[in-house]
């Protein structure tokens, strides 16, 4: 018996629309998958969490959670120091994004039954990682292998272009009493700074230290002088006249090529400090500091 | 008397030597290399000097802030000792530091970002903190009392302290991290000044008290006895205590917001001269002046050498050195 082709063509139809609609259950379902209610007490997995889009996902932020804008509206329930038991569970989340020393917290939550994703703080090859990581467990796999390799390509694009570049030996100063040269700690051979410095096309002076973070003393900066200093500062830039007092205050120390030849350069903002997506901002911010005509606005 | 006076010249010639090859010595020794010949040709501008910018910048004003914070302190912890007759007096008993401490957490928690003459807010608000307390530890003292207590001396500043510690918690855990950090970097002690300006704006303050330490001496003699005796051997016992006060407290201060609260000196310092120079007050307190300056002074060598490139907070050194010490002396002296 011949089907007519009329009719062969609307079975083959509905068939196609059965086997769609089965498709679109299947990755609606898959979507679906995983934590739907997180709890972020780190700044940096939130950042993560929206650029691999799961964002929609979190409940709540730590009192440190800046961005993106869409954390304003969220419940904040405390920090590191501080972390507020009680306000994380009444969000009732399926998943906690705690510190790695937060033990306590950690205790609590197992006690209540709650899943935990501990952070681990590092390198620029733990944001990537993390990032993965955090796809997987949230079915987002496709969203975070991309925004993983959106991360890289801009890596790889600022690092392409300071390439062939001399590399200035530089100072990274992630802290100082205002306005003196007290207290000054630098960043060591270790952690997100010193990779995205790297990557910048700088030598970092203290890189045989083996330490995220260190204190030096003026000796030890007249010593290894720097060509270049880099200041980071975790604010908005306040008034120009007040930078350039920051910026005089490394005057006492002239013989420092970096100070005598004015390539003293202060940074300001928020994600200087985050070892998240927005990495990339900060290592352009690095490039276009130390190669200014490599790397234009 | 003359037997007093030959031994005052003799200990203070030989601790003065101390204190003074310390002071030379310090900015010799060094982690890097440097060219002395370089340090001092004027043929070079300074501004290109690398050796005379280590050697004038990094290191003198470093070993002369040591100095000048460990003469005080020592000198502070003497007289306080005999003024409240207990021998674990510092100059930190009174709530003195503690009020530096919490101006200076405040300054670094708002964000204070001014300077006066080179001389920052941080150090500022700290001296004014110090003051603030030595007025409310005073207050107390005179309060509901014809002279002055120094048994309520002694309560107020240890509850003082107390309360000021737990406000200064608070003001750090309302701190952002790296603010945090940087006020705990504070309470370690950090001589590093990078300049004399800071050392130039302590110093009116320890001269100040520092007149007052030589006027003392004979009448903390009489007053570490016995308040009674003292006053029947005609010393104005009211008028003493208030000026032991005040200038230990002035000194302390003064040396608290140039290198922080750094302990131990004003402890171990004067019992380890009585061990050798006796009780009396006119030997004991310009001999402590000078042993603190030479310990604190090497102590911060080992700070910016024993852990280099890496600074080791000089709090932490004399607190290594000292809290042994003390111990020993605690167990060999019954």
């Amino acid at each position: 018996m011949l089907i007519p082709p009329a009719q062969m063509l609307r079975r083959l139809t509905a068939v196609t629309s059965i086997l769609a609609a089965l498709l679109l259950l299947v990755t609606a379902a898959r979507a679906q998958q995983g934590p739907q209610r997180i709890v972020s007490l780190v700044p940096s997995i939130t950042e993560m969490l929206f650029a691999i889009d799961a964002g929609s996902r979190v409940v709540g932020v730590s009192s440190y959670d800046h961005f993106p804008p869409e954390v304003d509206n969220l419940p904040r329930v405390g920090a590191l120091m501080d972390p507020d038991v009680e306000r994380i569970l009444s969000l009732r989340p399926d998943l906690v994004i705690t510190y790695g020393s937060q033990t306590d917290l950690r205790t609590q939550l197992d006690r209540a039954g709650i899943p935990v994703f501990q952070d681990r703080h590092g390198s620029i090859g733990h944001i990537t990682d993390t990032m993965k990581e955090l796809g997987a467990r949230l079915g987002v796999s496709t969203q975070a292998a991309r925004a993983v390799a959106a991360f890289e390509r801009d890596l790889a694009a600022i690092r392409g272009r300071v390439k062939r570049r001399p590399r200035p030996r530089t100072l990274l100063v992630i802290g100082r009493e205002p306005q003196s040269l007290r207290a000054i700690s630098v960043s060591g051979g270790y952690g997100f700074l010193h990779d995205l410095l790297d990557l910048a096309g700088g030598d970092n002076v203290f890189a045989s230290v083996t330490r995220e973070s260190l204190l030096v003393s003026t000796e030890e900066i007249l010593a290894k002088a720097p060509d270049v200093i880099l200041e980071l500062h975790y604010s908005e830039p306040p008034a120009p006249q007040l930078i350039e007092r920051e910026r005089q205050a490394w005057k006492p120390l002239s013989a420092v090529p970096a100070v005598r030849n004015g390539k003293v350069i202060l940074l300001f903002g928020g994600e200087l400090v985050v070892p998240g997506p927005r990495a990339t901002k900060t290592a352009r911010a690095f490039a276009r500091a130390l190669h200014p005509e490599a790397v234009p606005r | 008397m003359p037997d007093v006076r030959r031994r005052l010249v003799l200990w203070t010639l030989a601790f003065g030597t101390l204190a003074f090859l310390a002071v030379i010595g310090a900015p010799l020794v060094g982690t890097t290399r440097i060219d002395f010949a370089r340090v001092f040709d004027r043929s070079v501008r300074f501004a290109d000097n690398v050796d005379a910018q280590i050697f004038f910048i990094a290191r003198l004003p470093r070993a002369l802030a040591a100095a000048l914070v460990g003469a005080t302190l020592a000198a502070a912890g003497v007289v306080l000792q005999a003024l409240l007759r207990n021998p674990l007096a510092t100059p930190f008993t009174l709530g003195v530091s503690a009020g530096a401490a919490l101006g200076a957490m405040l300054a670094i928690s708002l964000r204070l970002h001014l300077s006066l003459w080179g001389v920052s807010a941080i150090t500022g608000a700290s001296f004014v903190g110090s003051l603030v307390a030595v007025a409310i530890v005073y207050a107390l003292a005179r309060a509901r009392h014809q002279g002055f207590s120094t048994n309520v001396l002694l309560l107020a500043g240890v509850t003082l302290n107390s309360f000021f510690s737990a406000l200064i918690l608070f003001v750090q855990y309302l701190a952002d991290p790296s603010e945090a950090l940087r006020t705990m970097r504070w309470l370690m002690g950090d001589l590093d000044v990078a300049g004399y300006a800071p050392i130039l704006a302590a110093l009116p303050l320890a001269a100040i008290a520092g007149a007052a330490f030589v006027w003392l001496p004979r009448s903390l003699n009489l007053l570490s006895l016995d308040a009674d005796a003292a006053a029947t051997r005609g010393v104005n016992v009211v008028r003493v205590q208030q000026v032991a006060f005040f200038s230990a407290s002035v000194a302390t201060g003064a040396a608290v917001s140039l290198g922080g609260p750094i302990g131990f000196i004003g402890i171990i310092v004067p019992h380890l001269v009585r061990l050798m120079v006796g009780a009396d007050h006119r030997v004991v307190l310009p001999a402590s002046a000078l042993v603190g300056a030479a310990f604190l002074v090497v102590c911060d060598v080992l700070a910016r050498t024993v852990m280099a490139p890496q600074e080791l907070p000089v709090g932490i050194i004399t607190a290594l050195v000292g809290g042994p010490f003390f111990l020993w002396l605690l167990v060999r002296q019954k």
